[in-house]
């Protein structure tokens, strides 16, 4: 899973794909995910991340992350070849 | 350290300025308590879902609804509209704060007398009275509010076998500007069939013609349309007065009166367009008043109002089973509660909100029942916050018809709870198993599976 490159995040939670023209907004751990993303983490450091700062299980988290990346690629956020 | 609470990840897509089906984004109130009742604890011990009714919001609206109308009126009396919900407890709170009951069966006949009703005190309307429904309720002088010209023959054979006299009142449909008009219950006003009715009554001998109904629809947003039909209605009281010096003891003006709710299509909510019970009552005493009725004959006005009574009361608990994307990206949470045992989800857009507090973010989300059924939706398109699997939501404002209409179908029927008025909770129906429907069936002799 990577974002395409010249996605523009906010730190209040608002994303310009500029490709698109399109805005959206995020939740507090959106934007975590999303900067993590960007940084080039994939889901397993990303999960160790959420689970050690939020009280939350593996199973439901990972649950959540797919659908949250479905999501990303629903808006057209991640590169084609995801 | 203590870990953050947890919210799983949102994005939304930003549409600036262009308010879609699922409205604008706004922030949803939590109903965590119910008359201070925690609804994690009506949960835990009554299970999910669970119907919960409030003695105090019952006794409430219909303080409120009798002073509207007694501080305009001198002659008021309610009739416990027993369809809107029939369960004994409930029937016996209205009935303690001094309404009587409206029935429109035998079914619901025998329970307003279980329940201590004086027959004299139970209004029997409605299509279907059977011949042993109406010598019944001609030996217990109950009010038998005729809808055709059967039922009217049907009494008039019963009055010559019997010693007691019939009390009678005809149903009256009519035009009060409204749609639809509602006329398939009781005589025309308009054609003359009203007037024949009242008139054949009146010249048979042995009936006695006490009262006039009418029930102009339901829902009715316009009190004016009362105004109009009380108008007519004490016209026919007058006429009959002139033609057979014969004074009307009562005007029934039925129910129809409109509850908070917010019917599906419409631009703004019930909250906003609901009209008061004082809104109500001046129209229908203002034209009782204004009529050309007698000040000293003035009948009383009787009313069956029962949604607008007993809506606000009942809420019901439920649980997110689950949550899914739909192929268009929208969510979509499933709950416990189907259309089965919410039947007005078919016609309201019912207000659900989380049982706990949650975050601002909300989600264009549609919220399913959990029956394996296409139709089964609770709400098409809904902002509603990020709600997890076994976390509780809240439908408000279902006391009426809910509980009488419900039927079962792929899940039981679960239990009703009434928090009364000390804050003591009773369970007053059972929640179903499978012996309440298994008992009820018969399998032949060659089919049994010990065979």
């Amino acid at each position: 899973m990577k974002l395409k490159k010249n996605i523009a995040i906010s730190e209040s939670g608002f994303v310009f794909d500029p490709t698109s023209g399109e805005s959206f907004s995020l939740n507090p751990i959106a934007i975590e995910i999303l900067n993590l993303l960007q940084e080039g983490k994939g889901q397993i450091d990303i999960s160790d991340f959420v689970l050690q700062k939020y009280d939350v299980d593996r199973d439901t988290f990972e649950n959540n992350y797919f659908d949250f990346t479905g999501m990303l690629k629903q808006f057209n956020l991640t590169e084609k070849n995801n | 350290m203590e870990k953050a609470k947890y919210e799983r990840p949102l994005i939304n897509r930003i549409n600036a300025g262009l308010p879609d089906k699922f409205g604008m984004s706004r922030t949803m109130e939590a109903i965590t308590h119910i008359d201070t009742i925690p609804v994690k604890d009506l949960i835990d011990e009554y299970g999910s879902p669970v119907f919960v009714l409030s003695e105090k919001t019952i006794k409430d609206k219909l303080s409120q609804a009798k002073k509207a109308f007694t501080t305009r009126y001198p002659k008021v009396q309610f009739a416990w509209s027993y369809k809107t919900n029939y369960l004994n407890a409930v029937c016996q709170i209205y009935h303690r704060e001094g309404s009587w009951a409206e029935v429109v069966s035998g079914f619901e006949y025998d329970k307003a007398i279980e329940n201590g009703v004086a027959g004299n005190h139970i209004i029997f309307n409605g299509p279907d009275k059977s011949k042993d429904d109406l010598r019944k309720a001609i030996k217990n002088a109950s009010l038998i509010h005729i809808d055709h010209f059967d039922e009217l023959y049907t009494i008039m054979e019963l009055a010559e076998t019997m010693e007691e006299t019939p009390k009678l009142a005809i149903r009256i449909n009519m035009d009060t500007g409204i749609y639809p008009q509602w006329d398939r219950f009781g005589f025309n006003y308009e054609n003359g069939d009203a007037w024949n009715a009242l008139t054949r009554i009146m010249l048979n001998g042995k009936l006695e013609l006490v009262g006039l109904h009418t029930h102009i629809g339901t829902y009715i947003m316009t009190p004016g349309a009362y105004g109009i039909a009380t108008s007519k209605l004490a016209q026919l009281a007058v006429r009959i007065d002139q033609k057979f010096n014969h004074k009307i003891k009562y005007i029934d003006m039925g129910g129809g009166f409109a509850s908070e709710n917010t019917l599906k299509g419409a631009y703004l909510p019930g909250t906003d367009t609901c009209p008061s019970f004082d809104d109500y009552a001046e129209a229908i005493t203002n034209a009782l008043i204004n009529s050309e009725i007698n000040p000293e004959d003035l009948p009383v006005l009787f009313l069956e109002t029962g949604r607008a009574l007993i809506d606000d009361a009942g809420s019901l608990l439920g649980t997110v089973l689950a949550n899914k994307r739909l192929a268009d990206g929208r969510r979509s949470t499933i709950i416990d509660i189907g259309v089965n045992i919410l039947f007005t989800s078919f016609w309201y857009e019912h207000h659900i909100v989380p049982a706990q507090n949650t975050t601002q973010h909300t989600e264009d989300t549609t919220i399913y029942g959990p029956l394996c059924m296409n139709i089964d939706v609770i709400r098409a398109a809904i902002q509603f916050p990020l709600m997890n699997k076994g976390e509780h939501i809240v439908i408000s404002r279902i006391g009426a018809y809910n509980m009488t209409q419900w039927m079962q179908f792929i899940t039981l029927r679960p239990n009703i709870v009434l928090i009364d008025s000390e804050k003591n909770v009773h369970v007053i129906r059972k929640n179903e198993t499978r012996e309440s429907m298994t008992d009820l069936e018969n399998v032949p002799e060659y089919l049994n599976p010990s065979k």
